[in-house]
């Protein structure tokens, strides 16, 4: 550790051939001093402010202590938000006076002369280099690797297989499993009613008034409905049904009976990237996705008529039972979802 | 009462006896009974002033028999809930063209209103107005309202009801101040943009239980400043603002060299 004078000038580069030495190295400004080095008031008064900071803490520490036990949220929305609001301010003043009064303190009061201190050459010795490779050198011929042919493949064979055992598990559970099939099935069959979610009520096609939406699930008892496995193939089988004024549907000729008087069924999953398609707006017919606004004409077979999705909503083909429930003729008439490498039937 | 004990066995007793009887079950069937739909109440006054009032504000629109015309629907078997919540949020008589009708102060006053819906309820029949128990929030479930909006309504309305935007120009109003009955209407009727959610479909005690549920959210949020509830919105800009400020105020305060 040296003074500033003194290491600055090692740095001012020599000129070299062809080279022009344009500007020297103007080195550590000055010190200047602050107000509280010179002025034992100025000294004084930084005491104290950084005394008053950590008071401030020690006020908040304590503050801390009696809101709570002061302030209890009694269930209420306004009594926890009070109680938290009053502990968050007094935990904050709290930690906040001590860190202030450290940079007060380290700032004003504490030392600030500038000190520069040399780097020694990061390059070892000639002989020290030597060394270390006589050392590494003697270890291998001593190990006899270099002889010993079975050895050496041994030990390389049984550290290069060693990861295998935190990879394959790795690799294996992030997929959980590789079939692909999943995505082109969901769990509508032919006759499976129709149900409300999240309440589970099959849906009667008399149910419907005309501008009636109702998101639906696949019906089946509430016992299973609660089970990991129904709530995971939920997530691709939810639809959107819509009962819209007959005059007002445009089907193609092969989807004429998918419908049922105006009702019709679509996948919730928009075909760009899978968020739940569901702002439908009744006088329009439109079905707007949150995500990326492609909308969708549900007057027209949803197709696309904005937005960045490619491809219509997957359509689910209803029609009555002999109780008047809405039931699925089939699955959808393609896999739901966004598209995936091998979503073609 | 030796006098009242003596005429027990008075030829009369059992016609007074049943008479008080009658008086009291009568008297406790008034105080008891469950209060008649305002819908039920309607006079033929009530129709004939509501026809007139339809002439005046809404016939260069709906028609003169409320049947429609291009850019206004058919009245015809709306119902009063519907007639009720478009008059009563002020967004009917409709002042200009737009995107929608929005919510303004209200033009005609509450018995105006009645007289109105008396009027369109009479042309073919349609949902009526909620009773104050279909709406009352102290009775409905707002945990199975939450479960309920957040699948039916949350998409368009935001999670809390702070409402959101749509396609051109038309956006979902927030929840903050509608009543509970213009609540209740606006699923049970749809109004422009929105679908219906009618009795089938969403049950009374559903619409109930949502109704709880977005009253519930007017206490605001138990973890301090809500910003709203609009979500990242809001809550980007202020962290991006107010939160990084604050740090590279700090940062400047601990690189500047004290005097």
């Amino acid at each position: 550790m040296s003074e500033h004078q003194k290491s600055s000038a090692d740095l001012v580069r020599a000129a070299g051939a062809g080279e022009t030495d344009r500007f020297a190295d103007p080195g550590v400004p000055a010190h200047q001093n602050r107000m509280a080095d010179t002025d034992p008031r100025a000294a004084k008064r930084a005491e104290r402010q950084v005394v008053i900071l950590f008071v401030l803490s020690i006020i908040g520490t304590i503050a801390t202590i009696v809101v709570y036990f002061a302030i209890r949220p009694d269930g209420t929305t306004a009594s926890v938000r009070n109680a938290n609001l009053a502990l968050g301010l007094t935990m904050f003043l709290s930690l906040m006076g001590i860190g202030l009064a450290a940079v007060h303190w380290a700032k004003t009061l504490m030392s600030d002369h500038e000190r520069v201190e040399e780097r020694h050459e990061q390059r070892s010795s000639d002989e020290m280099r030597a060394a270390a490779v006589t050392v590494l050198k003697d270890g291998a011929d001593d190990s006899g690797i270099a002889r010993r042919g079975v050895l050496k493949g041994a030990v390389v064979t049984a550290v290069g297989l060693f990861p295998l055992t935190i990879a394959v598990p790795l690799i294996s559970s992030v997929g959980n499993d590789w079939d692909v099939s999943k995505f082109r099935h969901t769990m509508w069959t032919k006759g499976t009613r129709l149900a409300t979610d999240p309440s589970g009520r099959p849906i009667k096609a008399a149910d419907m008034t005309i501008g009636s939406v109702v998101h639906v699930i696949p019906d089946a008892p509430e016992e299973e409905r609660r089970t990991h496995h129904w709530i995971t193939e939920k997530a691709k089988s939810v639809v959107l049904l819509i009962r819209l004024d007959p005059a007002d549907l445009q089907e193609a000729e092969d989807r004429k009976d998918w419908s049922y008087e105006g009702i019709v069924a679509y996948s919730k999953i928009c075909t760009h990237v899978g968020c739940p398609v569901a702002l439908y707006e009744q006088q329009t017919h439109h079905l707007l996705c949150p995500c990326h606004q492609s909308t969708f004409d549900v007057a027209d077979g949803a197709k696309v008529v904005f937005g960045p999705a490619k491809r219509p909503l997957p359509q689910l083909p209803i029609a009555i039972d002999d109780e008047g429930y809405l039931v699925a003729q089939d699955d959808f008439n393609e896999p739901v979802g966004p598209s995936y490498w091998e979503r073609l039937k | 009462m030796k006098a009242l004990a003596a005429r027990r066995h008075h030829r009369l007793m059992p016609v007074v006896l049943l008479l008080l009887a009658l008086l009291v079950t009568g008297g406790v069937y008034a105080a008891l009974a469950p209060a008649p739909a305002s819908a039920d109440t309607a006079t033929t006054d009530d129709i004939e002033n509501g026809a007139k009032l339809f002439q005046a504000n809404c016939a260069t629109c709906h028609g003169p028999d409320a049947e429609g015309r291009e850019n206004a629907p058919s009245l015809i078997g709306v119902g009063a809930a519907a007639v009720n919540f478009q008059v009563g949020t002020g967004r009917m008589p409709m002042q200009s063209n737009g995107p929608q009708a929005i919510a303004k102060p209200r033009q005609l006053d509450a018995e105006e209103t009645e007289q109105l819906a008396a009027y369109v309820a009479s042309l073919g029949p349609g949902p009526s107005t909620p009773t104050a128990e279909q709406v009352d929030p102290e009775l409905g479930d707002a945990s199975n309202g939450s479960a309920v909006f957040r699948t039916n309504c949350a998409m368009c309305h935001n999670a809390v009801g702070a409402g959101g935007a749509l396609s051109e120009g038309k956006f979902a109003p927030a929840l903050w101040e509608t009543t509970p009955t213009h609540i209740y209407e606006a699923m049970l009727t749809g109004p422009q943009s929105m679908p219906v959610f009618n009795d089938a479909t969403l049950t009374p005690e559903e619409k109930r239980d949502v109704i709880s549920y977005l009253v519930e959210q007017r206490d605001g949020s138990a973890g301090g400043l809500d910003l709203g509830g609009l979500g990242p919105v809001s809550e980007g800009l202020w962290v991006w603002i107010v939160g990084i400020g604050a740090l590279i105020g700090c940062s400047v305060w601990i690189g500047a060299k004290s005097s």
